[in-house]
């Protein structure tokens, strides 16, 4: 990997705002003794140099006790002691690590899997054991020997039963409860049968006991537990990390003049706010001092910055680029835009909650046809020979023989290959039943603004303005977060000749203005800079050029429009932006289908409308006001630039540029697909030849223990066969 | 086949041991970065040792 170059990771893109100190002070935490502890997400380390230069950097500010950095998780706990907070923020920045602050929940120590881990090294332990003493049985053993083995197995079993096995009968007692069914009550009546019957067995010094079995069993189902569980955490971790783009709380003006750090839940309206240029509006509010640009792009899709004054309206979400605005709050947070978006998101949220994993729509039928078949094979026996002990030894053994291990495995052990996969392509998935959902998909919706295009404006006249010009603009739109002007200011020693500035002032809503020694440069819009439309570079008022700009599509997004409408079905796109800056965007990418001008609701109505004919839609979007429609989709799909809520909505969150993570997403949840159904009928088709086996009465366990893992053993073998193919 | 009496308790006692030790392993958050415990090997600081809550 080409490492430690800061800046180039696809998710660091844009201009990101980093946290305020006293949004670290706020998501501290106290451990007492005048020590906090606060966690950063940091994209940016990727190996051991850069865990040096982080921790040592950290560790040289006076207060600061202790840094860690996790690498798997790329974040960084900080420790330090006393009320003040050193300068974290800004000395990770000027090492070229931009911190994000991550969520609360996501910090700390992952329960779930040191409970997984336990419990697959207690079964692993006893699994070992126990096949031990088993293979000494098998191989001769008689008599007192093999009494004492079974006993000793049985003893070794029975924690490993009821530590590592409680996980599965906390899930089926959990399902059976709801009336539902899934493949842990198979697994769970299997393995307690099976001990069940064993230790009967050795009480009565019987010959067959399957401590091994049931042991073996629980060990090989819990490593796949463990390994889809990691892969679900890996993708979590990595989405929770993203950079935050909804503030949690700004700077309120109090009455008595003074100011304070609230968190945005206790900022009620009436109440004065300030916001400077970089940081995002955090809830709605009216303009009451100052001018700016806002970047709208993620709340309505508009590429285009708009122009606010005293008295404008803005909306939660927005990101203030060019001057500070003084607001008055006119909504609290719980009725902002954003929280109406997530209340209709909720509303939204139809195909998703009604999809049933394959998993559990196999299991449904597995489980009563086996405990069906056991059934009737004891009633069998026990008509045909009478015999009590007979009939439920036998019927116990379909139990066993069937008791679902390799489809158990069929399904995590396939999907956890797959997000292997999608990581390797830079996709995070949610979860497997999402992988799913997509490989069914069958239309294709896109959002325009920062999903097709990267919501960056391009300057595309160069060849049409006079190089000098160009170069003074270019000097001048470096001293601006207006995203023309850093269009521009990309062109910076593109061959003109270089002008000395003696002072360089930004006008929020207008423009930015240089100084030279006999003369005043304007770069900003039309009547401020010179005479014209649009926006252009004037000298004393004189128009020099005039620049247009066009919204840049992703890298390869012409391409992955064209596999996806050839792979998956029609392409449309659904923008809030306007008519012509579809239109362009829609003819450059070779779309037939598009609408401009929509309200979030329209959007929903859109996918509802295809939804109810039939379609399955994979809803691909980026912008807070797309965020129900993502949630409105039978599969969504958002880039790691997207609103916080879409980020959080979405099944799958793409990390790089390139548009082509759709389609590869699309490929590898097909061949999954392909790859589960293989699995699930390799696992029947075990079944159809061990089943009348075990209903004659001729299993052992011997018999039972190589069937078992053969099985399992083809299972993952196939499974692993997506790992390979397509490198 | 006296033999039992010694070798079944020492069979369980290692693999017994082999389990205390991964357990101790995962309470002192020993896998709790994998990635990152790969790469510090390559680092000369000689006190390096996982935060604990």
């Amino acid at each position: 990997m080409s490492c430690c170059a800061p800046g180039l990771d696809g998710a660091a893109d844009g201009a990101i705002a980093l946290p305020s100190d006293d949004e670290v002070l706020f998501s501290a935490r106290d451990l007492g003794d005048g020590v906090r502890q606060v966690e950063f997400s940091v994209p940016q380390v990727h190996c051991a140099a850069c865990i040096a230069t982080v921790e040592n950097g950290l560790k040289a500010l006076p207060a600061v006790e202790a840094a860690r950095v996790n690498l798997s998780t790329k974040r960084v706990t900080v420790r330090w002691k006393g009320e003040d907070l050193p300068p974290l923020v800004s000395t990770l920045a000027r090492l070229g690590y931009a911190p994000n602050l991550s969520d609360d929940a996501a910090a700390g120590r992952d329960g779930t899997l040191s409970e997984l881990l336990r419990a697959v090294a207690v079964s692993g332990f006893a699994a070992g054991n126990i096949m031990l003493l088993s293979v000494s049985v098998w191989s001769g053993a008689e008599g007192a020997t093999r009494d004492l083995f079974h006993w000793v197995s049985a003893l070794i079993a029975l924690p490993a039963m009821l530590y590592a096995g409680r996980i599965y009968y906390r899930s089926a007692w959990s399902v059976l409860k709801h009336g539902r069914m899934n493949m842990d009550v198979p697994i769970a009546i299997g393995i307690t049968m099976a001990y069940a019957l064993s230790l009967y067995e050795t009480i009565y010094s019987g010959p067959h006991a399957y401590f091994d079995a049931s042991v073996t069993l629980l060990f090989f189902l819990l490593i796949g537990r463990s390994l889809d569980h990691v892969m679900r955490e890996r993708a979590r971790t990595a989405v929770v990390g993203l950079a935050r783009l909804q503030p949690r709380g700004a700077l309120v003006v109090l009455p008595d003049g003074g100011r304070e750090y609230r968190p945005v839940s206790e900022i009620e309206p009436g109440m004065t706010v300030l916001v400077t240029a970089g940081e995002r509006i955090p809830l709605d509010a009216v303009v009451t001092e100052g001018r700016s640009d806002l970047d709208c792009s993620l709340v309505n899709g508009e590429s285009a910055p708009q122009t606010v004054a005293e008295g404008a309206t803005v909306r939660a979400g927005t990101l203030n680029l060019t001057g500070p605005l003084t607001l008055r709050a006119i909504a609290p947070a719980s009725q902002s835009f954003l929280a109406e978006m997530l209340r209709m998101m909720e509303a939204a949220e139809g195909g998703r909650a009604r999809y049933r994993r394959i998993a559990d729509r196999v299991s449904a039928m597995y489980a009563p046809v086996v405990h069906l078949t056991a059934l009737v094979t004891f009633f069998g026996w026990l008509i045909a020979t009478g015999d009590w002990h007979l009939a439920v030894t036998i019927a116990i053994a379909v139990l066993i023989i069937t008791c679902p291990c390799a489809l158990g495995l069929a399904v995590p052990i396939v999907q956890v290959v797959a997000a292997r996969r999608l990581f390797e392509n830079g996709v995070m998935v949610r979860d497997g039943a999402a992988m799913e959902r997509l490989a069914e998909a069958d239309m294709v919706v896109f959002d325009k603004t920062g999903t097709l295009t990267l919501g960056q404006p391009r300057l595309v006249n160069t060849h049409e303005i006079d190089p000098d010009a160009l170069e003074a603009a270019a000097e001048l739109g470096a001293h601006s977060r207006h995203p023309q002007s850093q269009a521009i200011a990309a062109f910076k020693g593109a061959g003109g000749k270089p002008i000395k500035f003696t002072s360089i002032t930004e006008y929020p809503g207008q423009g930015v203005e240089g100084h030279t020694a006999g003369a005043v440069w304007r770069l900003g819009r039309g009547g401020w800079a010179g005479e014209g439309e649009g926006t252009l570079i004037g000298r004393d008022g004189v128009s020099l050029a005039t620049f247009s700009f066009e919204d840049k599509p992703r890298a390869d997004a012409r391409e992955a429009v064209s596999i996806l409408k050839r792979e998956v079905g029609p392409v449309v796109m659904l923008s809030g932006d306007n008519e012509a800056a579809c239109r362009t965007v829609a003819r450059e990418l070779d779309i037939d289908v598009y609408a401009s001008g929509l309200m979030p609701a329209d959007k929903v109505a859109r996918i509802e409308e295809a939804t109810s004919q039939g379609r399955k839609v994979l809803m691909v979007g980026d912008g807070l006001n797309d965020a129900p429609a993502l949630g409105a989709a039978y599969v969504s799909m958002a880039p790691a630039t997207a609103a916080d809520v879409g980020r959080n909505a979405a099944d799958f969150v793409f990390l790089h540029e390139s548009l082509k993570a759709v389609p590869v997403a699309v490929e590898v949840a097909r061949r999954a697909g392909r790859l589960i159904r293989q699995n699930v009928a390799i696992a029947i088709v075990y079944n159809i030849f061990a089943v009348p086996i075990a209903i004659l009465g001729y299993v052992t366990p011997l018999i039972a223990a190589v069937a078992m893992s053969t099985s399992s053993i083809l299972v993952i073998a196939n499974a692993l066969r997506l790992g390979k193919a397509g490198r | 086949m006296s033999m039992l009496i010694y070798l079944i308790p020492v069979a369980l006692l290692l693999g017994g041991g082999a389990l205390v030790a991964f357990l101790w392993a995962v309470r002192t958050g020993q896998y709790e970065d994998l990635d990152g415990a790969a790469a510090r090997i390559l680092l000369d600081d000689e006190d390096d040792k996982p935060l604990l809550k």
